[in-house]
């Protein structure tokens, strides 16, 4: 269910779910769908072994990719004007993620009423790994 | 890299598909056939159009990845790579199946800054304006890439 400007408020938070359990395979999906191949998010042995990682962690853009479920999941993919993010932490196999989304403003704007949200995407261990904002238009 | 290039990204329905199953997204039936605007992170997709992305496989050139050595690659350092510091995107419409995306791609602003967990950090800007058929801007992204001295310190 998509926000509608008469049902929320400023401060209002939702939280979503994004992965458990993060798996290998996801990444591989990611790469495949995404078309970034960096052998960093698939190969675990060129990151032991060549790249001075203690494995393969995932694409920021897969994180930033399931974090914005939260923002398609206020407004429709359709209503998305803005969404940016900061990658502050890397993210790894096995991690469970969680997106939260605050509502910052609920404007108007060139006829349109715009909803900001202030993202931020946590780990199980409680370290943000992603941070930002997202702008869309919700029905009055 | 180039400080400008065009790429031409040709938007399919079952592409969406497979890029929203990649980061979990079954909020519309899983079929293909949708007519429906693409999660808003899908224009980076585009590096699937981009004839030199250097993390595609190419016919002749070796190919990073683990096989008989651990990196694939001969004779280039075993950098930990560039990392993704931020990533921003600006719509004017959504990205829809049917479009034929021309994706113009700039260098923008570079950066530098020390950090204790990997060493030197050296930032740079991309901007790409992403226009459709009709030359109408249809998304603006920005990334900024980060290249580290050494791989980053997971202590």
């Amino acid at each position: 269910m998509t926000l509608k400007a008469s049902e929320i408020s400023v401060g209002d938070t939702f939280e979503e779910v994004l992965v458990e359990d993060l798996k290998r395979t996801q990444l591989v999906m990611y790469s495949g769908t995404s078309g970034d191949y960096n052998p960093l998010h698939t190969d675990d042995v060129y990151c032991r072994e060549a790249a001075g990682y203690p494995g393969v962690f995932a694409h920021g853009m897969l994180t930033m990719g399931m974090t914005g479920r939260v923002v398609t999941n206020a407004f429709g993919a359709a209503n998305v004007k803005k969404y940016g993010v900061r990658f502050t932490n890397q993210v790894w196999p096995g991690d469970d993620l969680t997106g939260k989304a605050v509502i910052e403003a609920i404007r108007e704007e060139g006829g349109e009423t715009l909803v900001d949200l202030a993202i931020t995407t946590t780990n199980q261990k409680g370290d943000v790994v992603v941070m930002g904002n997202a702008t869309g238009r919700v029905d009055p | 890299m180039a400080d400008e290039k065009t790429m031409t990204f040709p938007v399919e329905a079952t592409h969406i598909m497979m890029f929203r199953r990649s980061i979990g997204d079954f909020s519309v039936p899983d079929t293909g056939m949708e007519d429906t605007a693409a999660p808003p992170t899908f224009p980076q997709a585009v590096a699937q159009f981009d004839p030199d992305y250097f993390l595609r496989i190419k016919p002749g050139e070796a190919w990073f990845g683990s096989g008989k050595n651990p990196s694939g690659v001969e004779g280039k350092p075993a950098s930990s790579g560039g990392l993704h510091a931020e990533q921003h995107f600006e719509f004017e419409r959504p990205v829809v199946p049917g479009d034929v995306l021309s994706a113009v791609t700039k260098a923008g602003k570079t950066w530098e800054k020390e950090s204790k967990r990997a060493g030197k950090l050296m930032f740079s800007e991309r901007i790409t304006e992403y226009r459709d058929q009709n030359g109408e801007l249809v998304c603006t992204a920005r990334g900024v890439g980060v290249k580290t001295e050494r791989p980053v310190d997971q202590g």
